[in-house]
């Protein structure tokens, strides 16, 4: 995984665009890893009431030091070797321009 | 990541809200949005190389800026407050391009081989063609050029500011909560489109999903107006513009009752007209902000807690964070350095150096920065608690006998006295010391400049050394647009005087 690479899962809508790799290789949403290229389909795990994915939130892993932001809302959880990704607390900045 | 995904985020989540407004036109984010990918579409095909706009502000400027990245090449905005040859140089050195200008530009350029000019009313054609085929630019790879910008030289000769695609996203997605504004909430724009605040304030509108609002130019008069009529929840203002804005409110009384949030930065704000705007918009919170073309917009900010903590604190140190730009974002680092590059102590001024991942610190000829880090020639230093003060560019310093003088500081010093409005100190050449300190010096209302009692004045509070040797009276100084003092023009005018005499 690289810096911008943008990464779809397949058991949802969701998608992800990595903005730090960490040291991690293979990211997983919905217990699947997720793929380059979209899914185009419904798949047999669609229908998974994981954690929802929210758009613009940022997830991080502190272990491994991966750090990805949502695009694309869908059903989740995302996770790094089992770790599930939480939601980074983004320290509210006032708007400067 | 990209500026494309911004706008994509943007126009999935918040299709049907304004985006931008100018006068009677708008835009929501799908149409601003579909524009984009239309045009991008066209600049793709037509294999434009540069994006060159010279133009006021529309609602095609936001287009153009997200149709450019769309398509993977660098928007270029132009100063349009440049000479024709000015402007002919700048086109010279970006080789190949559209630019799209105003109709009534009225200008003469000579144009490049590889420049070609189109109408901005052509290429509104173009981007709303519902047969043009669209091109969102998501796979735009974050290494490319996403802006070039002609830095405005206040030092010396103008450079090609190049900044990429993951440098702004950086930038917008650390310090953007994504549609974290309500619908209610929108921004009056009006720096211009070429300045790099002009850039940004687009990005992290867009991606904030705040309304914004364009003046074509700023004008107090109509910036106060729109400001009311649109009800405005967010500005920003460069000093001098704030000035004149507050002698308009004293004119047409009426506050600006829905203006939440002020930020200002650009120039050195004189403590003076910042009290004068708190006292003027109690309702509204302040924001400082620093940062330079190269680092992406802002890497320091003062927030409205640390404006209202220094004004209501007794303590000295707190109540002069007023005059700081804050402390640095929490994803940049900002060091002090001295000559040698060593940090120095807390407290001691250096050259400040920044890093992090929307610092770009790159031109079109090399790069500046040193193991990362970007030398901002800034000269500053920062207090126990973090917050960074600026004492002016590092080429300003002014080399007396071998003594390193700050003009900033002997400047705040004069500003204080009654007498003095606005004031300008630089180095001139001098056959004994190297450089001499001199002094430029426009009047307040109702007050002379008296020479030595500004001398003496000046003589009370700083070391002798400090004492400017000449204090000139002026009708006015020289500025840019947006509100940097011209230093070289002072200087120049100052040597000419020792001519003349």
């Amino acid at each position: 995984m690289k810096p911008g690479t943008r990464l779809h899962s397949t058991v949802s809508e969701a998608s992800v665009v990595v903005v730090r790799p960490g040291t991690t290789d293979v990211l997983t949403c919905g217990g699947q890893p997720m793929a380059t290229e979209p899914s185009g389909g419904a798949t047999a795990a669609d229908a998974t009431d994981g954690e929802q994915l929210v758009i613009g939130k940022r997830y991080v892993d502190e272990e491994s030091g991966v750090e990805v932001l949502c695009v694309k809302g869908g059903a989740g959880p995302l996770a790094v070797a089992g770790r599930v990704l939480t939601v980074k607390s983004a320290k509210q900045l006032p708007a400067s321009d | 990541m990209n500026i494309p995904m911004l706008l994509e985020m943007a126009a999935g989540a918040a299709d049907d809200r304004e985006a931008v407004r100018c006068g009677d036109e708008s835009l929501t984010y799908a149409e601003l949005h579909d524009r984009a990918s239309a045009l991008a579409g066209r600049l793709v095909a037509d294999g434009v190389e540069n994006v060159a706009l010279l133009a006021l502000n529309s609602v095609d400027v936001p287009v153009l800026q997200f149709a450019a990245a769309a398509a993977g090449v660098p928007f270029v905005p132009l100063n349009y407050r440049l000479t024709d040859a000015q402007l002919d140089a700048a086109l010279e050195r970006l080789g190949s391009g559209l630019l799209v200008t105003d109709d009534g530009a009225g200008r003469e350029l000579s144009l490049p081989a590889g420049i070609v000019a189109v109408p901005s009313a052509e290429v509104r054609a173009w981007s709303t063609d519902p047969a043009a085929p669209r091109r969102d630019g998501v796979d735009v790879p974050g290494d490319a050029v996403a802006l070039k910008l002609f830095t405005s030289g206040t030092t010396g000769a103008p450079k090609t500011a190049l900044i990429r695609h993951r440098h702004l996203s950086s930038y917008i997605v650390a310090t953007v909560e994504f549609l974290g504004c309500g619908p209610e909430e929108s921004i009056l724009v009006s720096v211009p489109n070429y300045h790099i605040a002009g850039v940004t304030s687009v990005l992290s509108s867009t991606y904030s999903g705040r309304r914004m609002v364009q003046l074509p130019t700023f004008d107090p008069a109509r910036w106060v107006a729109v400001a009311r009529e649109q009800e405005v929840t967010h500005a920003m203002v460069v000093p001098t513009m704030l000035n004149r804005i507050l002698d308009e409110l004293e004119r047409l009384p009426g506050g600006l009752p829905h203006l939440r949030s002020l930020s200002y930065g650009g120039g050195r704000m004189p403590v003076a007209v910042l009290e004068r705007a708190l006292a003027a918009l109690p309702g509204t919170s302040f924001v400082n902000a620093y940062g330079l073309t190269e680092t992406s917009s802002t890497i320091a900010v003062l927030g409205p807690e640390d404006h209202r903590a220094a004004l209501a604190s007794s303590d000295p140190d707190v109540r002069a964070r007023l005059g700081s730009v804050g402390r640095p974002l929490d994803t940049v680092e900002i060091e002090v350095r001295d000559a040698l590059g060593q940090p120095v102590p807390v407290g001691d001024s250096g050259e400040i150096f920044v890093r992090g991942d929307q610092i770009a610190g790159e031109y079109a000829s090399h790069s500046a920065l040193v193991d990362g880090w970007y030398p901002t020639r800034d000269r500053g230093h920062l207090d126990a608690d973090g917050y960074l003060f600026l004492e002016g560019r590092a080429d300003d310093v002014i080399v007396r006998g071998g003594e390193n003088i700050s003009p900033g500081e002997i400047e705040d010093v004069l500003l204080e006295h009654e007498s003095v409005a606005e004031v300008a100190v630089v180095g001139v050449p001098d056959t004994e010391w190297g450089e001499r300190v001199e002094a430029m010096v426009v009047a307040s209302d109702g007050h002379v400049v008296d020479e030595a009692a500004l001398q003496e004045w000046v003589r009370r509070r700083l070391r002798s050394t400090r004492v400017p040797s000449r204090v000139l009276a002026a009708a006015a100084l020289p500025y840019n647009e947006t509100g940097k003092l011209l230093r070289r023009e002072v200087k120049q005018s100052l040597r000419q005087e020792v001519v003349g005499a």
